[in-house]
């Protein structure tokens, strides 16, 4: 019989639901995918080109920054420079899926495989995604928070308001509970939340509170109160954000309120920085598993299927590191090799995937392996566990040691018996957002004094923070803070002080 | 599943948060702009294009790492190393650690697409009159009327025919007003029916039928107080379309190439200054020596003649070209003199004479813009000494050696109210 989906480039809306369809069928019924509803949405090149502005998402506040973005974007669209992506996929329940409207039939195929099954399964039963996003009410909460600040610009001036979220963006990768117990929102809520926790402040509101002296105490007893003080603010603290947001003593309301949506956005994007690899891996292998079955149940032609190889084969392109091209690791690639390696190793193990893999060296079911690992994984703990001898020794990855202290690198290990577990453990440290990002945390503040506030930087391998940008952000931190703040970076290991900044609040403080 | 077709959302989405980033960027792009105008030609000012911008004033610093410390970094592709291989650092900073540089941000100037209106926009920003003084130095604004749709009372001789006759007829038609033909029609019928001799009771009923039709078409007007409309006016102000901008050079000898630069720069702006403000900008140049020309603007700048130097040729010369062509009451006339103010001593009677007289009474604004080489000190030429003295409120004079001057300097020109002032530059 002939079941061809589409025959040639053309598409129309029947031809998408037909595509889906078979698609769906094989997603769920083939490789067991667990999927968010899917919402599919056609856009012109235009929109695309709005939604890379704003972080992909379709509703967002408006801020100048994403102007500045969009304005770049264009240009090198228009120049040529740049292609726009085939689609974009949203972390939200239903999962959106933009399609673009120039893509041929193939590849909105592909394109459906990809986001709309690949991401949208990973999105919804990776652990991380589980437990720092509410796929079901984000949307529903940047409605929420466009309106609130464009209200707050309204009512407190778009100068203001600029001001302020230039900070908070500043500081936006300093606003997630990266460890210890999760505070999880109902992101639903938030907007009655908000309502409610002004409220509560004005009821509670005693003007007689701020008139109350403070007893004068000695130097022992003041450290004794400090220390408690601090233990009372939760110190250390490593989610900035959320320490100013709840205890910068001149912010208004509307300000915290506004500090927490910067940090609430931050803290939805989070998972995406530290799941690049799998998440694109994951939809990768999807894809490619899903358009061969469309191929072998003749659903689409040779045609279609070459068309389909030669986009997928640029996609998981991954030049050498002295090639032109080269910028670093393509996580297509890494993904998407190292996901099939992994189905090799289920299937057909070698007796050294038997010792480096026991765990599912030869368990027979790739499909249930594999949704185990992109469950329960993120990039870091990903490639520590399962980047495999053969793998090394296919893309013949090489680690290098840079010590500042010498003239020359030093190469460390290549892909043989000793250098494994080398580039295994160097390269997942390359996709450790604690080791790749800048650890800072809230140490203590001097309340019974002049009320400093003390970051440290925690410093690991000697890597300082760059100045320049650092004394910028500072100086936000000083200006939300409303008193002197000082950024101190302390190296781990050796618990010495490297390097010390200050930042007083600019006289026009966002606090006034 | 859903699908939803977006394509025809509207666009735009992002207008408001360009527009923020372009009040942001303000003052770069304004200085970009500056930058970007020096370059073109005097009539290609006003149209769209791109600039650059510097990176520094629109950053959005966050803590990161710099590249320094200790790194070790993983690469693909391992052609011919093995272990214990030592390398040369690779050029350009951070060595190994290349891929964290990538990471980094390396935007050192974006580029930035402006409309025609944005870069005009940007290019007039700093001239911001007060109104008051535009409208006196500029005199722009005559009245005028503006058709504004229609209105239901207004004097009968706005009354709008077509418009009444409309609602006229769609009234009439509305409440079934008999036309002329129909009573005719009954009329017939009864002269018809007498003339067969019929009996009394179809005739009278034939006659009631008239009688109705007659009733109703005399309750219902033709036309109606309510049917009435007239043309409706809006009082406008309207400028005065049309501009002619005089270029007056001297190019004797004594002017090098820099002088010439710097007075382009000065008509460029003034073209751009006055192409906003008019429907249509006529630009005439006439340079002169000892005798004036009206010449075309590649010849203006580029040409070179020799011969003394007599300034009041040139204004015969531009009064010669108004009485010909641009008649002071149809046309804004603007004029800027460029000279390096050498003149012939005998001619500065004869040229007050002239600028005091004539020459000042049609023209809106007269600017003389005295070059200068650098490196001269700049004492007062006779023809500057001469303007000066003359004190008119329309006549501005300035003196400018370097190019970075000219803007300021045109700026004052046209923001302050007393335009003679010192040689203060």
């Amino acid at each position: 019989m002939s079941a061809l989906l589409y025959k040639g480039a053309e598409w129309s809306y029947d031809t998408i639901q037909r595509i889906h369809d078979a698609v769906s069928e094989i997603a769920l019924g083939e490789l067991g995918l667990d999927i968010y509803p899917n919402q599919i949405e056609v856009i012109a090149a235009e929109q695309m080109l709005d939604a890379y502005a704003s972080t992909g998402m379709p509703i967002f506040y408006h801020h100048w920054s994403f102007g500045k973005h969009y304005t770049q974007h264009e240009m090198m669209y228009q120049k040529g420079l740049m292609g726009l992506a085939y689609e974009i996929v949203i972390n939200s329940s239903p999962c959106i899926s933009y399609i673009m409207e120039g893509n041929s039939a193939t590849m909105q195929t592909l394109v459906i495989a990809h986001a709309a099954f690949g991401h949208n399964h990973f999105f919804k039963n990776n652990q991380t995604f589980r437990d720092f996003t509410d796929a079901s009410s984000i949307l529903d909460y940047l409605k929420f928070a466009k309106s609130y600040i464009a209200s707050c610009e309204e009512r407190y001036g778009e100068g203001a308001v600029e001001r302020l979220i230039d900070a908070a963006h500043a500081l936006q990768a300093h606003g997630v509970h990266r460890s210890g117990k999760r505070r999880t929102i109902e992101l639903r809520d938030e907007e009655a939340r908000q309502k409610e926790r002004r409220i509560h402040e004005a009821q509670i509101y005693n003007e007689l509170w701020s008139t109350v002296p403070t007893s004068p105490g000695k130097e022992g007893v003041r450290d004794q109160q400090r220390n408690a003080l601090n233990e009372r603010l939760g110190l250390p603290e490593e989610n900035v954000l959320f320490f100013l947001e709840r205890n910068a003593p001149k912010l208004a309301s509307w300000q915290r309120e506004i500090l927490r949506i910067v940090r609430l956005v931050g803290q939805y994007l989070y998972p995406q920085r530290m799941t690049k690899v799998m998440n694109e891996g994951t939809a990768t292998y999807v894809h490619y598993r899903i358009m061969h079955r469309l191929h072998e149940k003749g659903m689409i032609d040779d045609g279609a299927f070459f068309e389909f190889l030669t986009s997928h084969t640029n996609v998981v392109a991954q030049p050498g590191f002295d090639h032109p091209a080269f910028s670093g690791f393509n996580p297509y690639a890494l993904g998407f090799s190292m996901m099939q390696d992994i189905e090799r190793i289920c299937l057909r193990p070698t007796a050294e995937d038997r010792i480096w893999a026991p765990d599912i060296a030869g368990c027979g079911d790739a499909m249930g392996a594999l949704r185990d690992i992109w469950a329960n994984f993120r990039d870091d703990s990903f490639i520590a566990q399962y980047l495999s001898p053969r793998l090394i020794r296919d893309l013949r990855l090489f680690a290098i040691e840079d010590d500042p202290e010498r003239s020359t690198l030093l190469v460390k290990s290549i892909h043989d018996e000793r250098g494994y577990r080398d580039i295994r453990r160097n390269l997942a440290k390359r996709y450790d957002v604690s080791y790749t990002d800048a650890i800072i945390e809230v140490a203590s503040v001097d309340l019974l004094g002049d009320r400093r506030l003390i970051l440290e930087h925690r410093v690991v391998d000697g890597r300082l923070l760059a100045t320049g940008e650092s004394r910028k952000v500072l100086q936000y931190v000083a200006d939300l803070w409303g008193y002197e703040v000082e950024l101190k970076e302390i190296d781990v290991m050796k618990g010495q002080m490297l390097a010390n900044h200050h930042a007083r609040p600019s006289k026009e403080t966002s606090a006034a | 599943m859903h699908i939803i077709d977006r394509r025809l959302n509207p666009g735009g989405k992002n207008l408001p948060n360009r527009q923020r980033f372009l009040r942001r960027a303000r003052r770069i792009v304004r200085e970009a702009v500056r930058h970007a105008s020096a370059s073109r030609s005097i009539r290609d000012i006003d149209e769209a294009g791109v600039v650059v911008i510097p990176g520094g004033g629109v950053d959005e610093p966050t803590f990161h790492l710099g590249g320094e410390g200790f790194h070790h970094p993983v690469f693909p592709g391992n052609k011919e190393f093995v272990a214990g291989d030592r390398l040369p650092r690779p050029q350009g900073g951070a060595g190994g650690g290349g891929s964290q540089a990538g990471q980094g941000k390396s935007e050192d100037s974006y580029e930035i697409a402006l409309s025609a209106e944005e870069f005009l926009e940007f290019f007039l920003e700093d001239l911001e009159l007060p109104d008051l003084e535009r409208r006196r130095v500029m005199n722009v604004e005559t009245e005028g009327l503006r058709r504004a749709g229609y209105a239901s009372t207004g004097s009968p001789s706005n009354l709008a025919l077509g418009r009444t006759m409309r609602n006229s007829l769609s009234r009439r038609i509305a409440l079934r007003r008999p036309r002329p033909s129909d009573v005719q029609e009954v009329e017939q019928a009864i002269e018809l029916a007498q003339a067969e001799g019929a009996d009394d009771i179809e005739l009278a009923e034939l006659r009631s039928q008239r009688d109705q039709l007659l009733r109703r078409s005399k309750a219902i007007a033709w036309i109606d107080p309510i049917d009435l409309r007239y043309r409706r006016f809006e009082p406008q102000p309207k400028p005065m379309a049309q501009a002619v901008m005089f270029c007056l050079m001297d190019v004797s000898a004594s002017m090098t190439e820099h002088m010439k630069d710097l007075a382009k720069r000065f008509y460029m702006l003034l073209y751009v200054f006055l192409k906003k403000r008019y429907k249509k900008v006529e630009i005439v140049f006439i340079r002169h020596t000892d005798e004036a020309k009206e010449v075309d603007e590649q010849t203006f700048f580029h040409g070179t003649e020799s011969g003394g130097t007599k300034v009041s040729t040139v204004l015969h010369e531009m009064l010669r070209v108004v009485d010909d062509r641009y008649p002071a009451e149809l046309w804004n006339i603007y004029a800027a003199q460029a000279s390096d103010g050498d003149n012939d001593p005998r001619d500065n009677l004869e040229v007050t004479g002239l600028l005091a007289g004539e020459v000042l009474e049609k023209c809106q604004y007269y600017a003389y813009l005295e070059v200068n080489e650098p490196g001269h000190g700049s004492t007062a030429s006779s023809l500057w000494r001469a303007y000066e003295n003359l004190g008119l409120p329309n006549l501005a004079q300035r003196s400018v050696t370097h190019r970075e001057d000219i803007y300021p300097i045109f700026r004052e020109l046209f923001s302050r109210s007393e335009t003679i002032r010192g040689r203060a530059v």
